[in-house]
């Protein structure tokens, strides 16, 4: 007897985003990538996913001292370089995304000038042919100042550049719309708030499919299960046909997940929790799983042993193959 | 909630002169408007004209189309004019309206099938209005019946409660919200409920009002699309506002604000 699968159809779709530009589009990236354009629920079946989730690694440009050795360890031969840094996670971690976080001009630390922070985007634009995910230091003042010089830097390379955030979004949609970039929107585990920000945004001018959700930040035991409902409830709201809520969504996880105990705590302070070393990656990996089930199209990593375990989770989810 | 502009209808002066005078500027604005207005879809209608009515409505069809992309409803009492107008509809289209009448439904069933189009039920039969819920219940399922017997989708049926004018009937009002629950048990997939609102306001001075406020009831009941005036926009805040209420759309503060991308 032959069983008939239901599948489930929705009315609404994820707009498509896309990262990069190639020389002919106008950059320099070897290709774009692009997120998006789900038609159901992430891998339930119903309908394949025409663009998979992909894995970026992030880089910092100072790096906090408070980083646990254990995370510190694989990345030694570049911390401090970020263009180095960023060569590695692409040639030796087979990142399919660069994240450069710009957390050197915060006034609390380096104060270091826009100048500085357009030098290491240039530099990593160099090194690496992937597309870049830019992010600012937080503090907003110094990040208006940031920003624009950072959007016309990078003119034409299509970088998805964040945090859009509810008291801070408009310096930097104004500055991506006048570059040619995507904006990443932030609102901290409220879905009524994110889709105010998308609308605030989007009336600036800024096309829908140039936006990306960030609805917050958690990891493994710490709020994971508030950010994942979050992000489950926006991708049903995009299906059922919001358009204010129809982005694809990203997760920054490395820097959350570290902030952890659990993945920070040094093996003879807890020896119980087993090696500190899997313990960390497998707390990252394990957030970013977890995430890509409630529908993140960009999950951002440090360790590489979580890019790897989190490489296989993708390809083991995903229906269609990597592009390319 | 499905929204479907009444305003290209031939019953309205402008459009009536549009017509006459073939202004097909005219007519493509108003199908921008309304679509920009919010309307998911536009309702087609000739209204009374002497000259052939399929070839008007062909035209009427085609103006629109030059001018948008949605869903189109064909609305005519004469098969063969409804057949002009899904004939010349390039896109997805509605049909607007058969009745529980028999011959009706002999005659638009198939034509709906044939052109892959949806369609719209009035629950009424050759004994006329039906005078209570129970009633229209009756009608809708027998409708229901012919459907599935001909291999029809129950989810592209939309079915209609017949919303007569307050200042007329104003019992009616009532019976054809305590329709509407009933006709959503009657089959799965569940038929969908249509109203065309503005009759609920034929005759009285306060239309706009008496729109708003039945649709916002008819919402709660289980309604899920409507044939309404998109340009004005209290409508519209009602019904946006209703469907928040109702937990069909994701509250933020500004969701009322008009941006294009949110249509």
């Amino acid at each position: 007897m032959s069983v008939e699968l239901i599948r489930e159809r929705w009315p609404g779709k994820v707009f498509t985003v896309t990262i990069g530009a190639t020389p002919a589009e106008g950059g320099t990236r070897a290709r774009a990538l692009t997120i998006g354009g789900h038609t159901s629920l992430p891998f339930a079946g119903d309908a394949p996913s025409p663009h998979r989730p992909l894995v970026a690694m992030e880089v910092l440009d100072v790096v906090p001292p408070d980083w646990p050795a254990h995370l510190r360890e694989p990345l030694a031969d570049v911390l401090g370089r970020p263009a180095e840094w960023a060569r590695k996670c692409v040639e030796d971690y087979g990142a399919d995304l660069v994240c450069l976080r710009l957390a050197s001009p915060h006034p609390d630390g380096q104060d270091a000038p826009p100048d500085a922070a357009v030098a290491t985007v240039r530099a990593v634009l160099e090194a690496v042919p992937v597309p870049l995910v830019i992010l600012g230091c937080g503090h907003a003042d110094k990040d208006n100042e940031v920003w624009p010089r950072v959007t016309e830097a990078t003119r034409g390379e299509r970088c998805l550049i964040g945090m859009a955030v509810p008291e801070n979004y408009k310096t930097l949609v104004v500055a991506c719309l006048a570059d040619g970039h995507n904006v990443l929107a932030e609102a901290p585990i409220d879905i009524n708030i994110q889709k105010q920000l998308n609308i605030l945004i989007s009336e600036m001018g800024l096309p829908p499919d140039r936006i990306v959700l960030h609805p917050g930040t958690a990891s493994l035991g710490y709020g994971l299960e508030y950010e994942y409902s979050i992000m489950e409830r926006i991708r049903l709201a995009g299906l059922q046909g919001d358009k204010m809520l129809a982005q694809p969504l990203a997760a920054v996880i490395g820097s959350e997940a570290w902030k952890a105990k659990e993945a920070r705590l040094a093996e003879e302070a807890m020896p119980a929790w087993g090696t500190a070393a899997e313990r960390g990656p497998a707390w990252e990996a394990a957030t970013a799983a977890a995430f890509l089930q409630a529908g993140a199209d960009i999950v951002v990593l440090l360790h590489p042993a979580a890019v790897a375990a989190v490489r296989r989770v993708v390809a083991e989810l995903a229906a269609v193959p990597a592009e390319a | 909630m499905f929204i479907i502009g009444e305003r290209i209808n031939g019953m309205f002066r402008s459009v009536a002169r549009a017509i006459r005078e073939r202004d097909g500027a005219a007519i493509a604005d108003l199908a921008r408007r309304q679509v920009a207005a919010g309307a998911h879809a536009l309702d087609i209608n000739t209204g009374p004209v002497g000259e052939d009515p399929a070839e008007v409505m062909t035209w009427l069809v085609q103006t629109v189309q030059e001018a948008t992309d949605v869903p189109l409803s064909i609305d005519s009492p004469k098969p063969a004019v409804i057949a002009a107008g899904l004939r010349a509809c390039r896109g997805r289209a509605l049909i607007n309206s058969t009745t529980g009448a028999r011959e009706k439904l002999d005659a638009l069933l198939p034509l709906a099938q044939e052109y892959g189009a949806e369609l719209i039920a009035l629950t009424i039969d050759e004994r006329g209005i039906p005078r209570n819920a129970a009633a229209r219940a009756e009608i809708a399922l027998a409708i229901v019946a012919r459907a599935m017997e001909a291999g029809f989708p129950t989810d592209r049926l939309y079915l209609d409660p017949i919303v007569l004018p307050v200042s007329a009937a104003q019992d009616q009002c009532r019976e054809a919200l305590a329709a509407m629950p009933a006709f959503r048990t009657l089959c799965e997939p569940a038929p969908h409920i249509i109203i065309g609102l503005s009759n609920v306001s034929q005759g009285t001075t306060n239309r706009s009002l008496i729109n708003r406020t039945y649709l916002a009831m008819a919402m709660a009941m289980g309604c899920d699309a409507a044939i309404l005036d998109p340009l004005d926009r209290d409508l519209m805040d009602v019904m946006r506002t209703a469907s928040v209420l109702l937990n069909q759309e994701i509250y933020c503060d500004g969701y009322l604000q008009p941006a294009e991308g949110r249509r």
